[in-house]
Formats: C-alpha cells, sequence, structure tokens
C-alpha cells in the first residue's frame, strides 16, 4: 500500500491460531433466537394459535432453544480448552480483546438508559414543552413520585456488591498462588453476594410505590436498574460455573481466561451499579432537580 | 497447546479438504465461506430492496396514485410508508453492510493481515445468520397488520401510538437480531485485526481495507448497542406502557431522536468506510502507484470515526433544539470535510501522474470518487442548521444520502465485486459486461437522483405517495433513470451467473498487481486454498 511494504510468504513459522472445526450452534441459536423474538411478538400481541393465547407461554420454545445452544456451544468450548487443549498465549489474547469488546458494547447500551435518565431528570419541561411540565411539576423527582431512600437498602446492596468485587479478588489471588480451597471459598461467597444482592433487589421492586409504566421517573428507574439486575443475574451465573469449574481444579496460575472474564464481567456490572446508585438513587432522589 | 497441535487437531485444514454440502454452508467456521454467504444474501436483499424502489418510482413517475392503491381504489399512503420503510431498512441492514462489512470483510481481512482465518470463527458464522431471521421478521412485518410505515428512522409516536399491531415490533427485533449480528461480527473484526496479523505487519504497514474495517468496527461497537438500548426502549412503551418518549408521562419524544442518532450518524460512517478502503486499493492498484499519503489515509478515517460521533444532532436541526446547540452542530459536522477532502485529494492524487488502466473496478472506484464528492458538497450545505431548515425532510436531502449511499457505497459494493470476483471465485467476469454494467448504472443513478436536487430546492417533501403537477418534469426524469438502473441491476445478475459457469478461470494474481501496490491476496492462488497461510507470511 501506502510505504512499500515487502512479504516473505515462504519462510515464516507455522501459525499459532485455532481454527476451530464446523459446528452446528451458529446456525441454531441464530434460527433460536429468531424464534425467541416471534414468540414475544405473539406474546405482546395476544396472538391466537387455533383461537388460543398461549401468552407468556409463546417466549418457552425460543428462550429452551437459545438456552440450550449457549449450553452446547459453551460445553464444545470447554472442550476444546480442557480436553484438547488447543487454546495458548495467542488465542487467549484473542479472547482478552473479544470480551473487553463485549464489555464496551454492553457499557453503550447502559450509555442508552443512563441518557434516558439524565434527559428526563435535567430536563423535566419548560414553556415549550408544557405537557412534560405539567407531568412533573417541574422537578425531578416528578410531582406525587415516592421515591427509595438512597442510604438505605439501596447503600446495604452498593456495599453487598464492593464486599463481592473483593471477594472475587481474593478468588482472583488464590488461582494466582494456586490454593484450590480458598479459590473455592471465595468463588461460592462471591456469587452467594450476587445472589443476595438480587434478593434485594426482588424485596426492593415488591415494595416501591410505583410500577414500570406508571410514569417516566418509574420507566427510568425499572429499565436501569432492572437490566442491571438482569446483568448482575448473568454475571452470578457466569462466577457459579467458574465455581464449579474450580471444584473441577479446571483453573491454574497460568490458565484461567474463563474466571478472568467473568470476573471483568463483575467488575464491569459493580461499576455500573455505583453510577446506578449516585446518579439515580443519591443525585436523583436525593438532591434532584427543581426549577420553582 | 502448540501450533502444531492445533493444526494436527483438525485434520479437515489439511490439503483443501472442504466439509461436505450442509456442514460447509450451514455449520461454517470458515471466513471465506461466511464471506461467500454474506455475499449472496446481499445481492438477494439488494434485488428486493431494489425492487421495492422501483415500484417506488413507478408511482411517482406521474402526479396522482396509479399503483398502491388500497381495496377500495384510494391512494394508500400508509403502503406507501411501508415500502420507504421496508427500502431503507433493507438497503441498509440488508444489502450495503452485509456486502461491504460481512461480505468483503470476511473474505479479505484475513487474506490481507496473512491470517489463516477470523478470531472467532463460530461468532463469524452466528454473525452471519442472525441476519437471516432478522430478515424474515423485517419482511413479514411488511404483511402483517398495517405493516411498518415509520421510515427507517423509527420516530415516535408514530412508531409507538401511530402503530399499534405486530408489524413495528417484527421491525424492532428484526434490529435487535440484526444489531446483535453487527456488535459480533464487530468484536470479530476487531480482535482478528488486533491479534492476527503477520508478524511485522505493525499497524502503520497494515493495508487501507483494513484500517477501514478496523474503524468501522469500532463504530459498530460503540453505537449500535445505543440503538439496541433505544429501540427497547421504544419497544417497552408499545407493549408495557412505559413512558420514555410520551410526554404525557414525563418523558420525551426527541430523546428517541437523539438515541436513534447518536448510532444513526456512525453507521453512515459504518457505510461508507470499508467503502473508502477498497477504492484506495482499487486506485492504487490501477494507477500502478502506491496509494498517496498513506498514514493521512488511514488517520483521516480514524479522524471522521472519531468526529462522526459528535454530530448526530444534524439530523434534527428542525425539532427545535436551542440554538446554541445548533451552532455546535453545524461547526463539527463541517469539520467532517477535512478528514473526507483529504481521502479525495488523496486518491486523485494517487492517480497523478499513474499509468492508468480503466477496468471495470476502476471505473467503479472513480465513479465513486467523483459522486461521493458530489454527495458530500450536498453535505456541506446541509450541514449548515440555517440552510437545513429550508431543505430539511426534502428531495434534496434524499438525493444528497443517496449520492453518498447509492452512488457511493453502492458503487464501492460494486467495485469490490469487480475486483476481486476472480480472487474469490478463480473466475474473472468479461471486461465488457462489467464496463456496460458500469455505464449503464453511472447514467442511471445519476438521472434519478441528479434531477432529485431541484425537486428539493422547490420544496417537494419526502416520503410522499404524491406532488402536484408542478414537480411532475423531474420525476418523470428521475423514474426514467430508475427504469434505467433497474435494467443494469438485472445485467449484473447476468453478469454474475456468467462469470461463475462461464468466466475465464485466472491466476493468482490476474491484475498484474505491481509489488509496490501489493497485498497478502494477491501472493494466493484464484481462488484461495479452504485455508490459507498455514505458514504465517512476514513483512519484511
Amino acid at each position: 500500500m501506502g510505504d512499500y511494504v515487502e512479504y516473505d510468504i515462504t519462510s515464516g513459522k507455522p501459525h499459532p491460531y485455532h481454527l476451530v472445526n464446523p459446528s452446528p450452534w451458529p446456525f441454531l441459536s441464530a434460527f433460536a433466537g429468531g424464534l425467541l423474538a416471534l414468540g414475544l411478538v405473539f406474546w405482546f400481541h395476544s396472538f391466537e394459535i387455533a383461537g388460543i393465547n398461549l401468552d407468556w407461554a409463546y417466549t418457552i420454545p425460543g428462550l429452551m432453544a437459545v438456552l440450550a445452544c449457549m449450553f452446547f456451544w459453551w460445553k464444545s468450548v470447554l472442550h476444546e480448552t480442557m480436553v484438547e487443549k488447543v487454546h495458548n498465549h495467542t488465542t487467549e489474547h484473542g479472547m482478552k480483546l473479544g470480551m473487553a469488546l463485549f464489555i464496551c458494547s454492553e457499557f453503550m447500551f447502559f450509555v442508552a438508559f443512563f441518557w434516558a435518565f439524565f434527559d428526563a431528570s435535567t430536563m423535566v419541561g419548560q414553556e415549550n414543552t408544557p405537557t412534560k411540565l405539567a407531568f412533573t411539576g417541574g422537578q425531578w423527582p416528578p410531582v406525587g413520585v415516592e421515591v427509595v431512600e438512597a442510604f438505605g437498602l439501596p447503600f446495604l446492596m452498593t456495599m453487598i456488591l464492593l464486599l463481592s468485587g473483593c471477594t472475587v479478588t481474593w478468588a482472583h489471588a488464590a488461582i494466582l498462588e494456586d490454593k484450590k480451597d480458598d479459590t473455592k471459598t471465595a468463588l461460592w461467597l462471591t456469587v452467594a453476594l450476587g445472589v443476595i444482592f438480587l434478593g434485594f433487589q426482588v424485596f426492593e421492586y415488591g415494595h416501591v410505590h410505583y410500577g414500570f409504566a406508571d410514569n417516566i421517573y418509574s420507566s427510568t428507574f425499572f429499565m436501569a436498574t432492572g437490566f442491571h439486575g438482569f446483568h448482575v443475574f448473568v454475571g452470578t451465573i457466569f462466577l457459579a460455573v467458574c465455581a464449579f469449574r474450580a471444584l473441577k481444579h479446571h483453573f491454574t496460575p497460568k490458565n484461567h481466561f474463563g474466571f478472568e472474564a467473568a470476573a471483568w464481567y463483575w467488575h464491569f456490572v459493580d461499576v455500573v451499579w455505583l453510577f446506578l446508585f449516585v446518579a439515580i438513587y443519591f443525585w436523583g432522589n436525593t438532591i434532584g432537580m427543581n426549577l420553582k | 497447546m502448540n501450533a502444531a497441535h492445533a493444526a494436527a487437531h483438525g485434520d479437515d485444514h489439511h490439503h483443501d479438504h472442504k466439509p461436505g454440502f450442509f456442514v460447509r454452508w450451514f455449520c461454517s467456521t470458515n471466513h471465506k465461506d461466511i464471506g461467500t454467504l454474506y455475499i449472496v444474501f446481499s445481492i438477494i436483499a439488494g434485488l428486493i430492496g431494489g425492487t421495492f424502489s422501483m415500484i417506488m418510482r413507478m408511482e411517482l413517475e406521474q402526479p396522482g396514485v396509479q399503483f398502491l392503491l388500497d381495496d377500495a381504489g384510494n391512494p394508500n399512503g400508509q403502503l406507501w410508508n411501508v415500502f420507504i420503510t421496508a427500502h431503507g431498512l433493507i438497503m441498509v441492514f440488508f444489502v450495503v453492510m452485509p456486502g461491504l462489512i460481512g461480505g468483503f470483510g470476511n473474505w479479505f481481512v484475513p487474506l490481507m493481515i496473512g491470517a489463516p482465518d477470523m478470531a472467532f470463527p463460530r461468532l463469524n458464522n452466528i454473525s452471519f445468520w442472525l441476519i437471516v431471521p432478522a430478515f424474515f421478521l423485517l419482511l413479514a412485518s411488511a404483511f402483517v397488520d398495517v405493516g411498518a410505515g415509520t421510515g427507517w428512522t423509527i420516530y415516535p409516536p408514530l412508531s409507538d401510538m401511530g402503530h399499534p399491531g405486530m408489524s413495528v415490533d417484527m421491525a424492532i427485533f428484526a434490529l435487535h437480531l440484526a444489531g446483535a449480528s453487527s456488535i459480533l461480527g464487530a468484536a470479530n473484526f476487531i480482535a482478528t485485526i488486533f491479534n492476527m496479523r503477520a508478524p511485522g505487519m505493525t499497524l502503520h504497514k497494515m493495508p487501507l481495507f483494513v484500517w477501514g474495517m478496523l474503524v468501522t468496527a469500532f463504530l459498530l461497537v460503540l453505537a449500535v448497542p445505543v440503538l439496541g438500548g433505544a429501540i427497547t426502549m421504544l419497544l417497552t412503551d408499545r407493549n408495557f406502557g412505559t413512558d420514555f418518549f410520551r410526554p404525557e408521562g414525563g418523558g420525551d419524544p426527541i430523546l428517541f431522536q437523539h438515541l436513534f442518532w447518536f448510532f444513526g450518524h456512525p453507521e453512515v460512517y459504518i457505510m461508507i468506510l470499508p467503502a473508502f478502503g477498497i477504492v484506495s486499493h482499487i486506485v492504487s492498484t490501477f494507477s500502478r502507484k502506491p496509494i498517496f499519503g498513506y498514514l493521512g489515509m488511514a488517520y483521516a478515517m480514524v479522524a471522521i470515526g472519531f468526529v462522526g460521533f459528535v454530530v448526530w444532532a444534524h439530523h434534527m436541526y428542525s425539532t427545535g433544539i436551542d440554538v446554541n446547540v445548533r451552532a455546535y452542530f453545524t461547526a463539527a459536522t463541517l469539520i467532517i470535510a477535512v478528514p473526507t477532502g483529504i481521502k479525495i485529494f488523496s486518491w486523485i492524487a494517487t492517480m497523478w501522474g499513474g499509468s492508468i488502466r480503466f477496468t471495470t473496478p476502476m471505473l467503479w472506484s472513480i465513479g465513486f470518487i467523483f459522486l461521493f464528492t458530489v454527495g458530500g458538497v450536498t453535505g456541506v450545505v446541509l450541514a449548515n442548521g440555517g440552510m437545513d431548515l429550508a431543505l430539511h425532510d426534502t428531495y434534496y436531502v434524499v438525493a444528497h444520502f443517496h449520492y453518498v449511499l447509492s452512488l457511493g457505497a453502492v458503487f464501492a459494493l460494486f467495485a469490490g465485486f469487480y475486483y476481486w470476483i476472480g480472487k474469490m471465485s478463480g473466475r474473472q467476469y468479461p471486461e465488457w459486461m462489467g464496463q456496460v454494467h458500469f455505464w449503464l448504472t453511472f447514467v442511471g443513478v445519476n438521472i434519478i437522483f441528479f434531477p432529485q436536487h431541484f425537486l428539493g430546492l422547490q420544496g417537494m417533501p419526502r416520503r410522499y405517495i404524491d406532488y402536484p403537477d408542478d414537480y411532475a418534469g423531474w420525476n418523470m426524469v428521475s423514474s426514467y433513470g430508475a427504469y434505467m438502473t433497474g435494467i443494469a441491476t438485472l445485467f449484473f445478475v447476468i453478469v454474475v451467473f456468467y462469470t461463475l459457469f462461464f468466466g475465464r478461470k485466472v491466476d493468482g494474481n490476474y491484475w498484474n498487481v505491481e509489488p509496490q501496490v501489493m497485498t497478502l491476496e494477491w501472493t494466493l492462488p484464484s481462488p484461495p486454498p479452504f485455508h490459507q497461510f498455514d505458514i504465517q507470511p512476514v513483512v519484511k
């Protein structure tokens, strides 16, 4: 191209990459995803097949298919790394890049929901947006919305997640020092903290004075915290898989990328919660906006 | 653990041994086969999306409504809206992106960087197959209830209260699936480019197509999830009664436009940066000169990608946003003309003094440079917040974005096709057929879109099924151009089949690419073996 680049195509070394064998799971996963989407549409629109409306049950075939594909796909990855031993330093670097990029894309998902929150909470309406102004009363939280006290349960949940960040780091250190018992303890402790967090979130959702569809406050609240809660759920499963793998002594001080990916994901989920706590619970609920 | 083990493990990888039909095409983990699937998909979707535009131009050929009528014989404006929506979404998500990124990206990124395959071959396959159910959902959405007549921008409240049936939800899920496909594919490209370059190929020695794909992939990873979030909120507004975009519950319809265009503007660079890369290679090959200002060309694409993220609200000048905001977005948008100008001038400087061969891919590339410049210049006009208030939602905008996309990105698709079809299939198209296709298309598309500038300046609005008689003349001309382009496209289908079955067989470097512009795909036979570069090439 630009500068004169010369290639030598004969005297190089064999490539270090892993060429994956053909696999049915990507193809099946894609159509499982399509089936799930179709099931959701049928559910949302009370679609009737032969006069029967299956409601949310329309999503079951797609969901089952997606979960099955995920299971078998990842099973083959584990087989490749543990039995075939085709992963090396180079391929692991590729996977680290892949995981980091996946987390970047997840971050941008949250950007959309935070954008919705800050749009709603900092622009509560003015003369040229009278409908919105009438609704919010020119303040955030909008008039009449009973909000959760930031330094009650949400602060406890923050502490739980921060503590889980410590235990997952403990697990990492234990893997690096090949302390197998510590690894298991720390991982199961992290999983337990994740479950406790989710339990508290379910409790909170059951006790707030608003529902998802009530108003812009509740919509942004449930969308942002709910999407985060789903990520905690996924991260907890990811860590639980790691804990099972630790029981089978899959991790060595040199090879434990599966765990590292779970830990990165967990820290990411942790950081998102800190933003949620500061923005929605602390700033939004405690300080907020008042244009009057 | 090591490479020898990896090679011994997969006996499928040796001696060009290909798996059977089902495994090869449905369970593929081969970047070239997946690239071929993408290109075939892109051509089929292009013919479907093109059919929509042909019917639209037939309808607009004369004032009054002749074809798109409801059962009672009345003009069916909703049907019109469904057509423009389907046309836009198909062309963006199912033609240009699969063709340029999935097709040529898959085929030539690994070849150009000297890699045996992509970083995540299974992920590569799901990226392709996800767009198939997505395409079915999108096509089906046009046939259920009233169809999705929202425009490709799916703004609420039209896409919310305006479309109570299933169709918009199906379109939203189509975008979810296509978006997942794009994000996974993009992560795959970045990991491939960062991790699998031949020893010695530093980023500053990387071919420009790979640079274009790298920047594109970053834009995809950062922009598409924001669209995902936006359409998820639209979905819950529609089906769960949330209030994100509903002012009566404290929400904000303009929020959707911000989120959409925060994705949508990088999206237009996603469609054009791989095209820039392809054109750079072709111009340099057929001028027999290294590209002028290689590093400037690479970093111009980086700059376009970067600035592309901070100009989104120039699509929203007429929404009532603050005048200072409009001033900022005008200035930021105009800045993009600088790196784009660097690219245009560097292509011209590459041709300058070169020993130019006017082959079909070179004609498409020169056509690209010329017509993309025209679209870029009208883009500079539209970037001005004051000017745009007059031209917003007129045919001037339609002409502008078709010049940069249909006459830009699609020209690059054809350029890449003619440049590489010999490499991909081992058979070369007949040169006269390629040139006939080019000239028919070049004249045809200009007849379609150049008069639309006049229509827009005269005030003809977009997205209407009918127009006052005053606009009849140029609309008729535009429609005749469309028929000419339609004939050219059918001719292209003939070229494809003729080439694949009867084309002249070619050797590895059938364009006689000179050493000073050599990229690695020309060191391989045509078509390349099932897996190439078992021995890594080395950059000296």
